[in-house]
Order: structure tokens, then sequence, then C-alpha cells
């Protein structure tokens, strides 16, 4: 019998469960552009079918200093606080 | 071990299975030996002599440590005690003792009396005296103690046996070792497994047994524990003994580990940002260049080949970070690592600089080191060596002219103020350079004046549309449409260092990703205990 030690950090990491889905969208929606090129350009585009789809709805829009790092927490929390929904733009 | 000092406690079984355990609640006496040690054949007769005359008022723990030793003895000698087993050296590892035969005297209470190493006849004697006062009857045993010589040296203890120490410290109850074991069932084979388990990079690791990571632990004089930082995406904890780990399967020796643990520190720095490099569709990945001292001690190539394969030091230690990052930051291809194309950076890149073949400041020395200090360089790079040849020029100007042509390519031609790069420059282009009385600087500013571009050729177009947006280009009026833009933001942006044999005029470039506070910032840090 061969022993080895655990090369891992040995955390099972978090699994994260889907919000609950309603059936409808309403309130605010964010609109996360992560800052690589383009991005802002497939959220203009999802803005203008959203408002045209839902106008009852308020979009706001945000985006991350750069697409190299995580958001900033201040940033996570603001749109935790003021939003319903988020749709991130990845761009690639 | 000192007089008064309470010995380990232990239970062991003789040939027949039964078990003794001391201490009890007489006194002892404890003696450890061998059958392929002459001493041990010499010391034999005198315990079994001291065992007949006082084993009515003391116990003896005769310990051998091989089973087929102790069968040899017993024929040999048929002593009036049975041997008892210690082939696993757990005891005589407690004991803390490299030679056998070691005696050691316990009173009632299981400390210390006095303590023989090998045989001194005047000291055995001066025990048999000893116990011979104490016993009821007043005897010694009937021994002829000038037969014996007057001294002879004990021999090598099993339990200090380089093959065997490390095993035995990893599993001693005050190992440093904390990582959880694996156990891998006889009927696997612990290469499959390793690869099956996800630790590896898609090449044979070497099993981080708990002997092979003690070994390399020896390497440094930091606490295993210690934490480095913490490694994303997974923010797990690195400490250096799972640094250590890695380093093992990576195939470092151990006076590679300093290296590995300062090279790990730089990488989670927030400058860094380890998370953005392996995260990133562009397929960046650490370059490590070594300076200083270590670089001979440990032997890192830094001549010919140095940025390829062959040499240990520099494969394995790059590998071990890579390994690090993977294992410990839970960073895999497909699951948070992304790039798009891969790049074989990502198995290893680290090297020496050739300080000694170069005129200038070394690198570290540039970024404020001291020469005499050992330090790791870290950079982020997407792509290298690209090769730059000019087997051609015969000035300065020239060769440092057709590194900056060469370097247009990096990311793409017309990517100005982009990215910046890692230039190794080989020792036949150094000479023309010095020839010519050309700097670091000099390098720098040439590379920056071929480069230099007018804006409006810089701009989006049918061609191309990298480069600067025409909406912003068409707002700019005349003396900005003209502006002169050199390939970087910043001459600081040319990282240069030395490398590579003295035949071939090749020196070559590493291409960086997104640089400086929106990417990564390279980071360079001293090896403290170099």
């Amino acid at each position: 019998m061969t022993t080895i030690l655990d090369p891992t950090d040995e955390r099972v990491p978090v699994t994260r469960q889907l919000s609950p889905r309603t059936g409808e969208i309403t309130g605010t929606v964010a609109l996360l552009d992560i800052s690589k090129p383009r991005g802002n350009v497939l959220l203009d585009r999802l803005e203008a079918l959203l408002s045209e789809r839902l106008p009852g709805i308020r979009i706001e829009r945000y985006a991350k200093p750069t697409f190299t790092k995580p958001a900033p927490d201040a940033l996570r929390a603001e749109i935790y606080e003021k939003s319903d929904f988020l749709i991130e733009a990845l761009a690639d | 071990m000192q007089p008064g000092q309470l010995l380990p406690a232990f239970r062991l079984e003789d040939a027949s299975g039964a078990s003794v355990t001391f201490p009890s609640d007489r006194p002892a006496l404890v003696c450890f030996v061998k059958d392929d040690c002459p001493t041990c054949h010499l010391v034999m007769p005198v315990l079994d002599a001291l065992h007949r005359a006082f084993t009515d008022e003391m116990d003896f723990f005769i310990a051998g440590q091989t089973r087929e030793g102790n069968e040899a003895l017993t024929d040999t000698f048929a002593p009036s005690f049975t041997i008892l087993d210690d082939s696993s050296l757990k005891v005589s590892f407690a004991f803390g003792m490299d030679t056998v035969p070691s005696l050691f005297l316990a009173g009632a209470d299981g400390k210390l009396d006095r303590a023989l190493v090998g045989f001194v006849r005047e000291e055995w004697q001066g025990l048999s005296e000893l116990l011979g006062e104490r016993s009821a009857a007043g005897a010694e045993p009937d021994l002829d103690w000038e037969a014996l010589p007057e001294w002879r040296p004990g021999c090598g203890s099993l339990s200090v046996d380089p093959l065997i120490a490390d095993r035995l410290r990893a599993e001693a109850e005050n190992s440093p070792l904390r990582a959880r074991k694996i156990e891998i069932a006889p009927a696997d084979d612990e290469f499959e497994f390793m690869f099956d388990q996800g630790f590896s990079d898609g090449l044979p690791l070497v099993p981080p047994t708990p002997e092979r990571v003690m070994r390399m632990l020896s390497g440094t004089r930091r606490d295993p524990q210690e934490m480095l930082g913490l490694m994303p995406p997974n923010m797990g904890e690195v400490t250096v003994e799972k640094a250590a780990i890695n380093a093992v399967m990576a195939g470092c020796r151990p006076e590679y580990l300093p290296v590995v643990l300062t090279a790990l520190e730089a990488v989670l720095t927030e400058a860094y940002n380890i998370h953005g490099v392996m995260a990133t569709t562009m397929g960046a990945s650490p370059v490590i260049v070594v300076n200083g001292p270590i670089r001979e001690k440990i032997g890192m190539n830094m001549k010919l080949g140095a940025l390829g394969q062959g040499n240990r030091a520099n494969a394995t230690i790059g590998r071990a970070v890579r390994l690090a990052v993977r294992n410990i930051g839970g960073a895999r291809p497909g699951g948070t690592e992304r790039s798009t194309l891969g790049n074989p950076m990502k198995f290893t890149m680290c090297f020496a600089e050739h300080e000694e073949r170069s005129p200038w400041d070394p690198l570290h020395v540039e970024r404020g080191f001291e020469p005499s200090d050992s330090v790791v360089t870290v950079f982020t790079m997407t792509s290298g060596p690209t090769l730059i040849v000019d087997q051609d020029f015969r000035r300065a100007s020239q060769l440092a002219g057709s590194f900056g042509l060469s370097l247009e390519s990096a990311f793409h031609p017309k990517a100005h103020f982009a990215t910046d790069v890692v230039l190794v420059v080989c020792p036949e282009h150094v000479d023309t350079l010095i020839r010519d009385g050309y700097g670091k600087a000099d390098i720098r500013a040439r590379i920056q004046e071929v480069t230099a571009r007018p804006l409006v050729d810089l701009v989006e177009n049918e061609v191309s549309a990298v480069g600067f947006k025409k909406a912003a280009f068409d707002a700019m009026d005349e003396d900005g449409r003209g502006r002169m833009l050199p390939k970087f933001k910043s001459p600081e942006d040319i990282h240069i260092v030395v490398a590579g044999s003295d035949a071939g005029k090749f020196s070559g470039a590493f291409h960086g990703w997104a640089t400086g506070e929106i990417g990564s910032i390279p980071v360079s840090k001293k090896i403290e205990e170099a």
C-alpha cells in the first residue's frame, strides 16, 4: 500500500444554487459589462430589447474596472442591494 | 538523553507474539541490537549473563531491529531472554539513538539512570557492578571481563538509515505533516491513480509520499504550516507543506524549495493577479526568472538552451509553481482556466539570468536588490520565446533596431501601448551592443524609436480592425492625428535579461498580457533563506 499526501486544498467547493425562477421579470435588471472589447455592444442591444419587451422594468448599467480581476466587493454589494436580476456580458 | 529524563513508553512483541510494556513497575534494562553488527554480537553474552543474574529483580527489554536478524541472534546465542521485535524501528526512532548497541538503564519510574553506547568495557563492567550492588544477593554475574576487548565502536542504528529515517519522521506522532493522507490500494497503480484524481498537468508525477515530502521540507527552514497566501480561484491555503507536496510531484530536489516558495509568494500578490492570469482566454502563464547566487548553488541553466528542456532545476521549479496553482487553487483547463489555445509555458517556464555574461545591471539589481541577493521575478507572458533572427547586423543601432521591428508583432503590429515584453539577449548580441557602448536604456530607446508610428497608421481600417477607434481618431485635430506612438507605453515595459550560449546570433522575446493595474504587474521577491 502506497500512501501519498493530498496536494489540493482539501476543500470541497461550495455548490451554488440557482435562484428560484418566478416566470416573470419585474423590478430592476442590472447589466454588468466586464470591460472586455465590445461587451457594451451586446449589452446595448440587450437593453434595447428588454426595454421594448418589458416596458415596466428598470435597467441599471454597471461595469467592472477590469475584466482580468473579480468584481470589487463594493460593486457586488451595490448590484445585490439595488437589483432584482443581473445579466453579465462576458464578451468571449 | 540526560539522566532523570523520562524514557519513551512502548509496547513490543517477541517472536511468539507475546507483548511486553515499558515502563513496568520495576527497574529496567532496555537495549537495542541488530544481527549484522559485530559489537552487538560481542555484547549478547554479556546481556545474557546480566539477565540470568538479575531477571528476578528487574525487567529486560532487548530489542532487535530486523525479524530475520532476531532469529539469527537467537540461533547463534540461545540467550536466556527473548528478543523483542522492533523491525518497524518505531521504538528505536523514539529513543533517538544513532548507534547499536545502545543500552538504557531505567528506574521503576521509567526515568533514565544511565545510557551506554557501543562497547566500552569499563562502562559495561561498571554497570554490572552497579546492578550487583543494588541486588538483594549482592553478587555480580561471573564474567571474564579481561577476555573482552577494551573498546569497540557500535554500528549505525537502522532507524537513522537515510532511506528509512524520513519515513519514521513522517510517521512519528510529532510529525510536522498535516496534509490528508491518501492510501492507494496495492492493486492500483499510483501513477494512474494520480492522473485519475486530476493532480497532473498531463505528464507523470512523482508520488508525494510522506517520506519524500519530509525530505523536500529539509530544503527549507520555514515552518511547514506557515501560510504563503490564498490561491484563487478556490482561495486554497498555500502552506509550505502543500507547496512541498506539489514540488515533490513536479520532480524538485529539496534545495529548489526556497525558490518555489518565493515564486509562489510573488504570484500570490495582488499586483501579480494570478486569478486573472489563469482565467484569461488569452493563455497567459508565469515566466519565472532567477537571479543571484542561488542560480549556481542549485545548478540552474542560464547558458546553452536556458529557455528549453534538459535542466532539472529550471524544468521542475516552473512546474512546481504551476502544479501548486492547479492543485491548491483549483484552476484547471475547462474550469476556471479558460485559455483558448493554451500554451506550453503552462507546463513550466523558469530560467536563470547569465549575469556574468552581461555588462549591464542584472534584472534584480535594476529592480532594486543587491547583486548578492538571490531573487525571483515573475512575469505574465502569453507567448514566446519568439526568436529574433538577425545575423547580418554590423552596429548596435541596427541590432537594437531589429529587436524593435521584431517586437512589433507582440499581440499585433497595430497594437501599441498594449503589453510588455521580456527581451532575452544572447551573448553574441551582447558583444555587439557593448562594443558600441549600448546600455539597457539605449536598447529601450532604440526599440521605441524604430517602432514609433504616426497615429493614422494605427487606426482601425479595412485591412485590420485592431488599433485606435476611428470615431476617436476623427475627433482629433491635425496634431493629434500626426502624433508618433512607440510600441510600448513606457520603456520600462521592455524587461531585458541575458541568457544563452556563446554561439549563435539569436535573441528571443516573451510577449506579455494585459499590463499594469488592468492586468498583471511583474513582481520580484528576495529568497530570504538563500
